[in-house]
């Protein structure tokens, strides 16, 4: 059965004219303890099939591509620019529910689609000299986690320091646990080092990390 | 797991304002009320532009509708899509993503948002709504994100098999605890007062089997290590302190509106809500206030929708005079 019903796949497919380059969707999956990455996999060759830019690849986990990618768990989604280019950003589980919002706004932003920031902004995400990792906890029910995502995301895209990963809650409870996740979206910045609480302004995400 | 869509992704494709252009008629807030009135604005052909924080406002975070006339049963942000829809077919410029910080009552109106630019207006009709209130007692913000959570829908998923609180007796409350009673092992809905929720949201609460009730108990405090582990509350009944175990403790205790960044300019009731009179006008000429953030009865969907149409017409009225 379709996951996604014609209707949505025609709203998707129009959200993805303006993409200029081409992108790939590299789903990493394991055949055993993975209960939702047959679901996954069906999800978004659903999403990438609505646009002829979008190229779809499925590997497994013990792939040598996925420790190049250091895939840690699964599902998880890499989004690829053109050529193949990594700007480390990734979905950890399904982006269904709300966050099928976020995975269409990642995919805008790899294909040089994305929505430009006020030049105040660009400047002080380029400066960030450091390596910072970002993880987005978030439930698929949560309305406003989509954003918190979509600017993690957008941080990656435009600087090579960050890293930027959403975490679906209920698929990962262990990793959930550990950063004591009981609120959502949680942004964790360098593996627990500051954390924000709620769909943050970009200038929240940026002051975080200015203090790290 | 639910993997239903909830594609909403309209509004970054719309037109935005523009800082260079004078319009008729800017909106501040994408509620039901912002919505309602840029789509009546529109309609009277005003040149009309929102300004807002998010698309959607406080009904997104509502679990279901039953009570907005045309739809049986829809969940908030089914409703606000259907809202969100129905404007984009009129082509209004939206900014997302800003808020509002300051107003200037001149010739014109100026809004000034976040970032330090300006946008200019021949009238505005404010609609920012609420944030939700808070318990204001010791350990409400020390746990918040550890266990404590203004946000039922987005974090009840998070609670499977464990024992929650919800704090409040509204409808909000009531169908928090509806929903989380098929998620949490026991749900314990504790008031202060008595229940003010619609009898028919009351009728199914009291059908559950893992719902205890609290009334005439007030929190006191919230406490745990790490994450929260229970509350201190008294009975007012027994007039003695009780503890009340619980994981998650989800406050739905009504909202405070949004309106510090307007109370140097337009007059505000003691509660803080824009004071409007019948036509939706403020205490200053061609400014408004609609929706949950005005000192109108009653915080309901369609009373905020009809206000914003309200607003929008005055607006509309204004303008044509001055011609």
């Amino acid at each position: 059965m379709a996951m996604i019903d014609d209707n949505s796949k025609e709203q998707i497919k129009k959200i993805f004219e303006p993409m200029k380059e081409s992108v790939k969707v590299l789903l990493v999956t394991t055949k055993d303890n993975c209960d939702t990455c047959e679901d996954t996999e069906n999800f978004v060759r659903e999403v990438t099939e609505t646009s002829e830019k979008i190229v779809f690849e499925v590997i497994d986990i013990n792939d040598e591509k996925a420790k190049q990618f250091d895939i840690e768990r699964t599902p998880a989604i890499v989004l690829l620019g053109a050529e193949d280019k990594d700007y480390g950003i990734k979905f950890y589980g399904i982006p269904a529910g709300h966050e099928i919002n976020s995975f269409i706004m990642g995919l805008l932003e790899v294909s040089g689609a994305g929505e430009k920031l006020p030049d105040s902004m660009t400047e002080r995400i380029t400066k960030i000299d450091k390596p910072i990792d970002i993880k987005v906890f978030i439930t698929l029910s949560c309305p406003h986690c989509p954003g918190a995502v979509a600017k993690a995301h957008k941080l990656a895209f435009m600087n090579k320091n960050i890293n930027a990963e959403m975490i679906e809650a209920n698929t990962f409870g262990e990793l959930s646990q550990k950063f004591n996740v009981s609120g959502v979206p949680k942004i964790v910045f360098n593996e627990g080092d500051q954390e924000l609480l709620g769909d943050q302004p970009l200038e929240a995400f940026l002051n975080t990390i200015e203090g790290l | 797991m639910s993997f239903e869509l909830s594609l909403n992704i309209g509004a970054t494709k719309s037109k935005k304002v523009e800082t260079n252009n004078l319009y008729d008629t800017l909106i501040v807030g994408g509620g039901p009320a912002g919505l309602n009135a840029a789509l009546y604005a529109k309609r009277k052909g005003l040149d009309v532009g929102i300004l807002t924080e998010k698309i959607g406002g406080q009904v997104l975070d509502t679990f279901v509708v039953e009570n907005y006339l045309g739809f049986k049963n829809i969940s908030g942000e089914g409703l606000m899509q259907e809202f969100e829809q129905q404007i984009k077919e009129y082509d209004i410029p939206i900014t997302e993503e800003v808020k509002v910080v300051g107003i200037k009552n001149e010739e014109y109106k100026e809004l000034i948002i976040n970032n330090g630019d300006t946008y200019k207006a021949k009238t505005i009709i404010l609609a920012t709504g609420t944030v939700p209130r808070m318990l204001n007692v010791p350990g409400e913000k020390q746990f918040y994100g550890k266990g404590v959570s203004y946000c039922a829908i987005c974090d009840s998923s998070l609670y499977v098999q464990k024992e929650v609180i919800i704090a409040g007796g509204g409808n909000a409350a009531i169908g928090a605890a509806i929903d989380l009673s098929r998620i949490a092992s026991k749900v314990k809905v504790v008031h202060r007062s008595e229940f003010r929720a619609d009898k028919i949201l009351l009728d199914k609460l009291n059908k559950l089997n893992n719902v205890e009730i609290y009334l005439q108990t007030s929190i006191l405090e919230i406490k745990g290590q790490n994450k929260m582990t229970h509350i201190v509350a008294l009975d007012k009944k027994s007039n003695k302190n009780i503890e009340i175990e619980a994981e998650g403790l989800f406050i739905e205790i009504g909202h405070i509106p949004k309106t510090e960044f307007v109370k140097e300019v337009i007059k505000l009731d003691n509660k803080n809500e824009i004071i409007v009179n019948s036509k939706a006008e403020t205490s200053e000429q061609g400014i408004y206030a609609a929706g949950d953030v005005a000192n109108v009865d009653y915080k309901q969907i369609i009373i905020a929708a009809a206000e914003g149409a309200k607003a929008a017409l005055s607006a509309n009225e204004y303008i044509n005079k001055r011609k």
